[in-house]
């Protein structure tokens, strides 16, 4: 336990009291959910309005008293540097055209897609926090879901760019979109590239829609907490004229709750869209029925690195680690090594399929060149990372453990753009025809082109953190009211329950 | 009809410290006939439409209806241009291939659905609107941290100040103001 001093040090100030007699371990005190929040040996009252205010106090002062930290410029330098270099890989693109990629034929999908791909992906665990678990009432996801939502927004921004720089012909980028036109087309909506124009753009506006519907009560907050007329005036127009007001939350709840309901399915279909790109097409080693569920599945999995790999240095950072504790990440972990699972199954039921079907195509693509074609190293590169390394999360000791979680984050992040190299372009080097078999080498304005969509995502996430509450405040707020209000009837007891939250 | 009363004031708005004690404060506006009341709580407070006697089903209604017309323009977008202004034959399906529309029906249904719920949502809320009188209220910036308020306006039939004063007076709030237009 790398970060124990600090972690003594919130807690002797917060949190301490919940092991009488000083008979649990420090680490079963940090793993406890949420381990902040016990006024079972507190006064009641004053404990409760306590906690109200300095759960919003904690997470407002970052944007409203917080200085400018050197770590935060450094980090926004890098960032910064990063999308500069976007800038003249697009503009590059752009003069020159998508030859300055390593695609050509037959490799007409290269690192761009693998990129779009992996965004999109990134992007489905903020939706699945904040949607799916709201649903199914874990609490734990409270403290996250206002990040990963950011996160998702940010990813598909991402995602997003691909698709219009591939086109080669930017002028037309809008022909992607169903008007009436002079011409008289149409795009084809017997086409899945078309449904992915509607899944993503649903999918982004829907996730916007639902992230500000969030932030507005907490914008509302800060307005009333900051003493700069200026900020004050803006926050207000942001926040609406928020008032708090019980007719207005009636009607918020209804909508946040259908919200999230809409939300579960629109974010299964989003991948799933994605990857009837590859598998309504006849490319063998596309061309599966198992390509929407294990897409699914990836795109969760890398999700849920991403948060892990976000969650971690943002805790330290603003020392949030009494907010975002150990068991969110250690869930975050066993969501990953589910899906994860998920995944590695997803490849042996491809090599299966391959094998049975019988067609000489997919057997080919499958051992041949997948396994041991010129690419072996990749594929067997991704069955380590994903089959084998991720196994790791199954022992308590490394889930719970900052660096063995970040490390193996780390890794599912680069195996899951691994994994897109392997399935998109590499497919695409040997089919049909071996007269028209030809290796695919990215270029440099491919990896130019993917830095600087990284330099896009952490400006963008690092000014978030700057500007606006990381923490839904108004969750929390409810949270410790709901434990404060479970306490009082003695059914949140430690003692009584065996340190289970009801 | 009801009397307008040519009252400056907004109305008396009561602080609690308590959620506890606010919801039991409603309970009793709400059995001693006030209509034009509201609370204003940090959070979504579970029981206070009941304490209050709120009621509106608005709007998954209009959710409902939304996605509804959603799913149709999307499905009449997709078969209009495919089947009818650019008839191609693509594979030999059918200028009707309704399996291949389901996708873009969906993602319609779910987009048209998410952004009129949340506009009607403000919209049927009154927002953005921002100023409003319960602004006036000493100490209502702490309604986004930990107190809890209860309004009665000077528009309600049963409105007395001095009534609904002394009234207010009586539900065991910390402090109970006039609160100006």
């Amino acid at each position: 336990m790398p970060k124990q001093p600090a972690e003594l040090e919130t807690d002797v100030s917060g949190h301490g009291h919940k092991s009488p007699g000083g008979g649990r371990s420090l680490r079963e005190m940090l793993t406890s959910v949420p381990q902040q929040y016990d006024p079972a040996l507190q006064d009641e009252i004053i404990g409760s309005r306590h906690s109200l205010e300095s759960i919003t106090k904690q997470i407002s002062d970052v944007v409203l008293h917080r200085p400018v930290s050197l770590g935060w410029l450094i980090s926004m330098f890098v960032s910064l540097s990063l999308l500069a270099l976007m800038l003249v890989a697009v503009v590059y693109l752009i003069l020159v055209g998508v030859g300055v990629w390593g695609v050509n034929v037959p490799v007409g999908w290269g690192v761009g897609i693998v990129c779009f791909v992996w965004w999109i992906g990134i992007g489905h665990a903020g939706t699945l926090i904040s949607a799916i678990l709201l649903l199914l009432h874990q609490n734990w996801r409270t403290s996250i879901n206002r990040f990963a939502e950011a996160m998702t927004l940010m990813a598909v921004m991402c995602a997003g760019l691909y698709p219009l720089l591939h086109v080669g012909r930017h002028q037309y980028d809008y022909w992607m979109l169903p008007f009436p036109s002079t011409m008289g087309l149409w795009p084809q909506f017997r086409s899945p590239l078309i449904w992915d124009v509607f899944a993503v753009s649903t999918y982004f506006t829907v996730s916007l829609v639902f992230w500000y519907t969030g932030l507005v009560p907490d914008l509302a907050t800060l307005r009333d907490r900051t003493r700069l007329p200026w900020l004050k005036k803006l926050l207000g127009f942001f926040a609406l004229g928020w008032r708090y007001s019980a007719r207005h939350w009636q009607r918020y709840n209804a909508v946040y709750l259908i919200l999230a309901g809409l939300s579960t399915p629109l974010v299964l279909s989003v991948h799933t869209t994605v990857s009837w790109d590859f598998a309504a097409g006849i490319v063998p080693g596309w061309h599966g029925t198992i390509f929407p569920q294990y897409f699914v599945a990836g795109a969760v999995y890398a999700g849920f690195a991403m948060v892990i790999n976000l969650g971690i240095p943002l805790r330290a950072f603003f020392r949030m680690k009494d907010l975002i504790t150990m068991k969110h990440l250690e869930n975050c972990g066993k969501f990953m090594l589910i899906t994860g699972n998920v995944v590695f199954y997803g490849y042996l039921m491809e090599i299966f399929t391959a094998w049975y079907s019988g067609v000489i195509f997919e057997r080919y693509m499958t051992f041949d060149n997948r396994m041991f074609g010129p690419y072996a190293w990749s594929f067997w590169l991704l069955i380590f990372c994903n089959g084998v390394f991720i196994q790791l999360i199954w022992f308590k000791k490394i889930r719970t453990s900052i660096w063995g979680l970040y490390i193996v984050a780390f890794v599912v992040n680069l195996a899951m753009w691994l994994e897109r190299l392997v399935l998109i372009p590499f497919s695409l080097t040997q089919d049909y025809l071996p007269s028209s078999w030809h290796m695919y080498y990215p270029s440099f304005w491919d990896y130019a082109t993917f830095a600087g969509t990284l330099g896009l995502f952490f400006t963008l996430f690092f000014l978030f953190v700057r500007i606006l509450p990381v923490i839904s405040m108004v969750e929390m707020r409810e949270l410790v009211h709901h434990e404060h209000h479970v306490d009082e009837l003695g059914a949140n007891d430690p003692a009584l329950t065996g340190g289970v939250k009801v | 009809m009801e009397v307008k009363q040519d009252n400056p004031n907004f109305g008396i708005v009561a602080e609690f410290s308590s959620s506890e004690a606010l919801k039991a404060a409603c309970r009793k506006v709400r059995d001693a006939g006030y209509k034009k009341t509201d609370a204003h709580t940090p959070f979504p407070l579970e029981g206070l439409n009941e304490a209050l006697g709120l009621r509106d089903k608005w709007v998954p209604f209009i959710m409902l209806v939304a996605g509804f017309i959603g799913a149709v323009s999307g499905y009449t977008l997709a078969f209009w241009a495919m089947g009818i202004s650019l008839p191609l034959n693509i594979a030999g399906k059918p200028t009707n291939s309704w399996p291949l529309f389901i996708p873009p029906t969906f993602e319609m249904t779910v987009l048209t659905s998410a952004i009129v719920g949340v506009v009607s949502m403000f919209a049927l809320n009154g927002l953005p609107q921002p100023y409003h009188s319960v602004f006036n209220t000493p100490n209502f910036e702490r309604a986004s941290t930990d107190r809890y308020f209860l309004s009665i306006e000077s528009r309600d039939p049963l409105y007395d100040e001095a009534q609904t004063l002394a009234f207010m007076q009586t539900l065991g709030a910390d402090n109970v103001s006039v609160v100006e237009e």
